[in-house]
Formats: C-alpha cells, sequence, structure tokens
C-alpha cells in the first residue's frame, strides 16, 4: 500500500522505532522525501542522544532550526510527540477547544442582538429566536454548546483524575485545568443568568442569597454582585460583561494549558515498567520514545475524528431532542412577585446544589459545595504516589482499590445531583449527606491513604 | 380589537392550503419516517383519574399531533386553520407579545399576504393634539397587539384572572400542547352550553384539566366559530386542535427548520466520519498496539 504519508512521516519524525522495528534509524533518514517540511521538523527530534536531554527541551527545540514564525510554530506543534496508546478519554481535549471555539464565534454573533436590560432582555432574546437571521441556529448552538462543553468538561477533570494525570511534573497542568473548570463555571452561570427567564432571575437570586452567607463580607459581597437589593438591570450588566470577559480570559488560559502541556509532555493511560518511568514521562529515553507518536497526522486524525463523533451527538441533540438542553421555565418572562415551585440550576450545577442543601448550615452548605471544587487544586498534594510507586502498589493486593474508590466518587458525584434535584427531601436528605461523604473521601481519605500503601509495599 | 377571521385572510389560507398541503407532505416523504406511522393513540381515551391530591389536574390523553418526536412537522395548513382561530376567538382575551406580523410568514405566506393579514388588525399609533389615542392598520413589523393596556385592565375584564401570553404557551404550560386540547375540549357539559355557565362565573368554569379542576376562561369554542376557507367543517374539535397545532409552531417557529436541517448534518457528519475512520485505519495501520 503506498501511502505517503507513512514513510513520509515515521521515518522523519523520529519514530523510526516505532515502524514495527523494521527501521533503523539511519536508512530511514536516507530515505529521500519529497516533503521539506518534514525534513525541517526531523532535524529538531531526531538529533538528540536517546535520554540525555531535559524533559521540557523535545519538543521546543523543534522551531529553533527553521527560524521563528508561523510556520515553524505549526510544525513545531506538528512533531509534538504523544504516546501511541492514548484511548478516546485524550480525544477530549481536542473536542473541548472546537466547542470553545463554536462557543465563542456563537456568543459573539449572539452578543449583536442581545439587550442585558431587565426589561428589554427577555425580548431580545425572543427576537433574536424569533427574527434574527439564523438566531435560532445560533441559540440553540450556544445552550447545546453549554452542556456539552460542561459535559465534556467534567470527562476530562475525571480521566485527569483516573490516570493520575496531576502527578509530578505536571502538577501546574492540573491548576491551570482547575482554574479554567472554575472560571468555565462562573461562565456558564452568567449566561444563563443573561435570558432573563424565570430560571435566570432566581437562578441569580439564590447565588445571590448563597453569597450573601458568608460571614462579615457577605452581605457587601451580595450587593456587588447584585448591583442592588435584588437582581435587576444592574445584576444583568455585570453577568453580561462578567460572560463576556471571562470568554476570552478561558482562551487564554486553554493556550497557557496546552503551552504547558507542551513542555510536560502527555501522560498516557498505560504504564510499563520496563521503558524505564511512566510511558507519561515527559522525556522518552529508547525505549520510551519508541512508543511516541507525532501529532501529525496520528493525533490530528484521531482527534478530528473525535470531534466529529461529537458533532453527530451535538446535532441529534440540538435539532431532535432539544427538550434535553433547555429549561421550559425559563421561557417564562422573569417575574420577581411569582416564585416557581421548582428553583433548580443546569443539570452541570446539580451535584453542588445537591451539595449546599445537604447541609443544615447556610454557610456550612456553601463551604462544602464550593470546597468540592476547590479540593481539586489540592489533588497533586492530596496523592503523594509517583507512577512507579502506585505501579508497585497494584500488582500488590489492591489492585482493585483505586477502580472502587473512582466508581464511588462518580457514583457520589451523580447522586449528589439526583438529590439535588429533587430538593434534598425525604430519603434524598440521607443519600445526599452519604454521596458529599463519599466525594470527599475520594480525596481527603483514599489519596493519601492509597499513596501511602502502595510506597509501604514497594519498599517492603 | 380583532375580527372574526379578517376578510382579508380568507382568499390567502384558500390559496395556501392546498401548497402547504403538499409541502408539508413532502417532508415526511423525505424523512421517510415521521408521521406516517399512526401512534395507535388517535383520541379520547378517558382520561385517568389518578390524582395524587384533589385538585390535581386530570392526566390529558396524548394526542397524534404530526409535529410531535423527533422527526414530526407542522402541518402548515393546520397552523393556518389554527391562526383563524387564534384571531377570530383568543385574540379577544389572550396576547402572542413576543410575536411580529413578519413572523407569521412561516405559517406559508408571501410577503405580500402578511402585509394583508397585518392590515386586517388595528394598533395603537400614539396620541393625537387632544392626547387621545390613535389607531392604525398594522404593518408586517408591527408586534401583535394585546388585547389589554395592562393586567389591572385584564384582571378587570376577566373577575380578577389575568389571560396568559400564549407566546410559548404549548412549551411552557405542563403536559404541552396534549394539555392545551384537552383544556378547550374537556370542560364539563354543564358548563359547555352556553348560558349555563354564567351562573357560576364567579367560581369559574368546571374542567377536569384545570389546576383544581376550575379554570377562569369560559368555554371559548363552539361550532362554526370561525369560517375555514378551506373548507374544513369548523367543529369545536377541529377548531381545538388547529388552535393548539398553531399555538405549537408559533412556540418554536423553527422547530421544523432544525429538523430538516438536523438531518442533512447528520447525515453529512456521518458520511465524514466514515472518512475519517478509513484514514485513520490507514495512517495507523503501521503502528503496533
Amino acid at each position: 500500500m503506498p501511502f505517503i504519508v507513512k514513510h513520509g512521516n515515521t521515518g522523519l519524525h523520529g519514530v523510526r522505532d516505532a515502524v514495527s522495528g523494521r527501521g533503523e534509524g539511519n536508512q530511514m533518514a536516507e530515505i529521500p522525501s519529497s516533503r521539506e517540511q518534514a525534513d525541517q521538523a526531523h532535524g529538531g527530534l531526531a538529533p538528540e542522544p536517546p535520554g540525555g536531554a531535559e524533559p521540557a527541551s523535545a519538543p521546543e527545540a523543534a522551531p529553533m532550526p527553521a527560524g521563528v514564525g508561523v510556520a515553524a510554530f505549526v510544525r513545531a506543534y506538528g512533531a509534538f510527540p504523544l504516546p501511541r496508546d492514548l484511548n478516546f478519554l485524550w480525544t477530549v481535549g481536542a473536542m473541548l477547544v472546537a466547542l470553545l471555539a463554536l462557543m465563542l464565534l456563537s456568543g459573539l454573533t449572539l452578543a449583536l442582538t442581545y439587550t442585558p436590560d431587565a426589561s428589554l432582555a427577555f425580548s431580545s432574546v425572543e427576537a433574536l429566536e424569533r427574527r434574527a437571521p439564523s438566531g435560532w441556529l445560533l441559540r440553540s448552538l450556544h445552550m447545546t454548546g453549554a452542556t456539552f462543553f460542561m459535559a465534556a468538561l467534567y470527562l476530562h477533570v475525571f480521566r485527569g483524575l483516573c490516570y493520575a494525570s496531576y502527578r509530578a511534573p505536571r502538577q501546574g497542568l492540573w491548576t491551570i485545568g482547575t482554574l479554567l473548570l472554575v472560571l468555565v463555571m462562573v461562565t456558564a452561570f452568567a449566561g444563563y443568568v443573561l435570558p432573563w427567564g424565570q430560571m435566570s432571575y432566581w437562578g441569580a437570586d439564590v447565588a445571590s442569597k448563597a453569597v450573601g452567607a458568608i460571614p462579615l463580607i457577605g452581605g457587601t459581597l451580595e450587593q456587588v454582585f447584585l448591583g442592588g437589593d435584588a437582581p435587576g438591570s444592574a445584576t444583568l450588566h455585570r453577568m453580561f460583561v462578567l460572560h463576556f470577559t471571562l470568554a476570552f480570559t478561558i482562551v487564554g488560559m486553554v493556550v497557557l494549558h496546552v503551552a504547558v502541556l507542551h513542555a510536560k509532555g502527555s501522560t498516557s493511560p498505560s504504564y510499563r515498567p520496563g521503558s524505564g518511568g511512566a510511558s507519561g514521562a515527559t522525556l522518552p529515553d529508547a525505549a520510551g520514545r519508541s512508543r511516541m507518536l507525532p501529532f501529525h497526522p496520528y493525533f490530528t486524525v484521531k482527534d478530528t475524528l473525535g470531534v466529529v463523533v461529537l458533532a453527530i451527538l451535538f446535532t441529534l441533540v440540538m435539532c431532535f431532542w432539544p427538550g434535553l438542553v433547555s429549561e421550559v421555565e425559563n421561557y417564562r418572562p422573569a417575574n420577581p412577585l411569582h416564585t416557581p415551585a421548582n428553583i433548580e440550576p443546569e443539570w452541570y450545577f446539580l451535584p453542588f446544589y445537591g451539595m449546599l442543601q445537604a447541609v443544615p448550615s447556610k454557610f456550612g452548605g456553601l463551604l462544602v459545595s464550593g470546597g468540592a471544587v476547590a479540593i481539586l487544586f489540592l489533588v497533586p498534594w492530596l496523592d503523594r504516589g509517583t507512577a512507579a510507586t502506585c505501579a508497585a502498589g497494584r500488582w500488590g493486593g489492591l489492585r482493585w482499590l483505586p477502580c472502587v474508590a473512582l466508581a464511588v466518587l462518580a457514583c457520589s458525584f451523580v447522586l449528589c445531583g439526583l438529590a439535588g434535584r429533587h430538593h434534598v427531601q425525604g430519603g434524598w436528605m440521607l443519600v445526599g449527606r452519604l454521596a458529599t461523604l463519599g466525594y470527599y473521601l475520594y480525596f481527603l481519605a483514599f489519596l493519601p491513604f492509597y499513596a501511602r500503601l502502595a510506597q509501604k509495599e514497594l519498599r517492603s | 380589537m380583532s375580527v372574526c377571521l379578517p376578510p382579508a385572510l380568507r382568499p390567502v389560507v384558500q390559496r395556501c392550503a392546498g401548497v402547504l398541503a403538499a409541502g408539508g407532505l413532502l417532508w415526511p416523504v423525505l424523512t421517510g419516517v415521521s408521521a406516517v406511522v399512526p401512534e395507535g393513540r388517535w383520541s379520547f381515551t378517558p382520561p385517568a383519574q389518578a390524582e395524587s391530591f384533589a385538585g390535581a389536574p386530570a392526566h390529558a390523553p396524548a394526542q397524534d399531533w404530526s409535529f410531535r418526536g423527533a422527526l414530526g412537522h407542522f402541518d402548515l395548513a393546520a397552523v393556518q386553520r389554527g391562526y383563524a382561530v387564534f384571531a377570530g376567538v383568543c385574540a379577544s382575551c389572550h396576547s402572542l407579545t413576543q410575536v411580529h406580523f413578519s413572523d407569521l410568514g412561516g405559517m406559508g405566506l408571501t410577503p405580500e399576504q402578511v402585509s394583508a393579514l397585518a392590515a386586517s388588525w388595528q394598533v395603537v399609533a400614539g396620541r393625537d393634539a387632544e392626547g387621545r389615542l390613535t389607531h392604525r392598520k398594522a404593518l408586517p413589523d408591527d408586534a401583535l397587539p394585546a388585547p389589554y393596556t395592562g393586567p389591572e385592565a385584564a384582571r378587570a375584564a376577566n373577575r380578577g384572572a389575568v389571560p396568559p401570553d400564549l407566546s410559548r404557551i404549548v412549551q411552557v404550560y405542563p403536559g404541552g400542547a396534549d394539555r392545551v386540547y384537552a383544556l378547550l375540549t374537556g370542560y364539563a357539559s354543564s358548563a359547555s352550553a352556553p348560558g349555563a355557565g354564567a351562573a357560576r362565573a364567579e367560581a369559574g368554569f368546571a374542567n377536569p384539566y384545570a389546576i383544581g379542576h376550575r379554570t377562569a376562561m369560559p368555554p371559548p369554542l363552539r361550532e362554526n366559530a370561525v369560517v375555514y376557507a378551506d373548507g374544513t367543517r369548523p367543529t369545536a374539535q377541529q377548531e381545538a386542535r388547529d388552535v393548539t397545532t398553531f399555538l405549537a409552531w408559533i412556540s418554536s417557529p423553527h422547530a421544523d427548520d432544525k429538523r430538516r436541517l438536523g438531518v442533512g448534518v447528520v447525515l453529512y457528519l456521518c458520511f465524514l466520519a466514515c472518512l475519517l475512520v478509513i484514514l485513520k485505519r490507514r495512517i495507523w495501520s503501521h503502528v503496533e498496539k
């Protein structure tokens, strides 16, 4: 099968060892290539002595010979080595980038019609849906995009917890990622207030009261948040500005996130003790490098496939089951005199809403639900194990334990959401409390305990 | 303010009905599924009376709406007949504040027909030199006028109840189109006879589908309340079906566009995904796992 990509890339991106053992480095390098760009990228990776250079140098060295410029930048990113055994969970990052672009473009066009004023916001959104050219499409894209963005983000974080992507040397990457999670959640909330339907209004009301529960500064913060005593035009202005500026902050943070990823290298689902470290170790040594493949074309095609599969799901939900992502109560205009029977946030905040309600004290609930996100910042320091210790531990008697703990974590998260949906009434109160406990136990009990156990096992 | 089937509309409805029936039929042919499959639950099974509390509205029997399901579509001829019912009956109390006349073009009307339709309505044109309100014929850019100047006027005219706005009613009303239809046709028989309800008007009208089984809305529909230009017999049931279809359409006027777009996009993306699977397998063909 004469397929040009095969020779052009395997030979010239420093992964000749990967070609089922038949490619010798020198031999492959001598193959004349019609692609100059591949030749230049080759210069970046191939001359490195195996195992000799610093971790960060591999991807960064690439642009140097070709000079500085967009082409060199693109080449450097195209040559970025990734472990070959990345599974579909690693394409979620690419999906998130695609969704972010979609949200940004649709949001910018929506902002052309939207009016952030309490008396006009609802009808401006209605006018947008009914009369603006393709307005219904833009708004559907933006609404469905919000749900998919949050779902993909939760999956991305869960993957990080599953495969311990936060361990050294990637603590910085994890911290930036968690910060991004917080920013996206704030942006999603601010965006949900903007249409000024019943749920928007009462959601802002509940959030402001939650903020007001903070001792000492709560009252002031509530005033700053609302711009008055009750949600109104001032609140809408704040939310609009917040939504708009945070969107671009998120773009900047994503660039940083990706840059750090390129400096530190990617993790991978497998660990092979024979390769002299985790296969995700930053620097591939001779054996480790054989497990690597360049980003282009291997992972570009894989990510593109992932994005297209996501797009199919996205279209199915947006066009055929729009009820899954929209809250009907929000199609009623905001009415400060009429409290809806069921005030509940969008599904992606339900777990935190459940935790908020599961704790009897107002401020305690706020601490617990806010802490559920904040604890993610501490994960790299709660889990002191390294890939080596944990892999050793897994060969001991407790290999099943991490899987069970992760399952408990995921179930707790879902149960918290269900409890939040049922307003922790009756039996749901108990479920909500147990689930909150289960969520926290993973971080505060399992992570430190398991790392220590594995270390002990390694020593013995 | 509103008129009983504006004369301007009659030829419009007549002209469009045939065309629309054809246009409406094209869609199921394209998709191959949708309304062709009957659901077998046509109508009028007695409502299940399993309320959790005394005043809970009865469960509305499911109807065979053309727009139901993921691949449904609006029967635009019914939407147009439903507009006639809305304009002739509902509009005397209910508003459609978010809707402009130009939006009604989506029922399958040409711009000229929309202008003629708008001209059959009167809208406020500001105040004259003496401060009195003046009126003019509506233009396509105008919003549909509300029957009352505000909630106070509505309350005064309806014994304390404010008739809800209908712009999104099928979407926000619990039970959706089925319950709207059930409510319109489900008045207890004693109240549905004209005049009989007047005595008990203070307490509202008996209707198992209303909250507390009482509604402030008098039975709105009766036989021959409107004249259909396409010759359909205007029974109360038919009027209720048509106006419910109209309200469902006005609640999400672009639902059909969305579904049509979705079919094309999903087919295209599936094709693209197949190509990408092949490409990915070729590129990865020599990589041992």
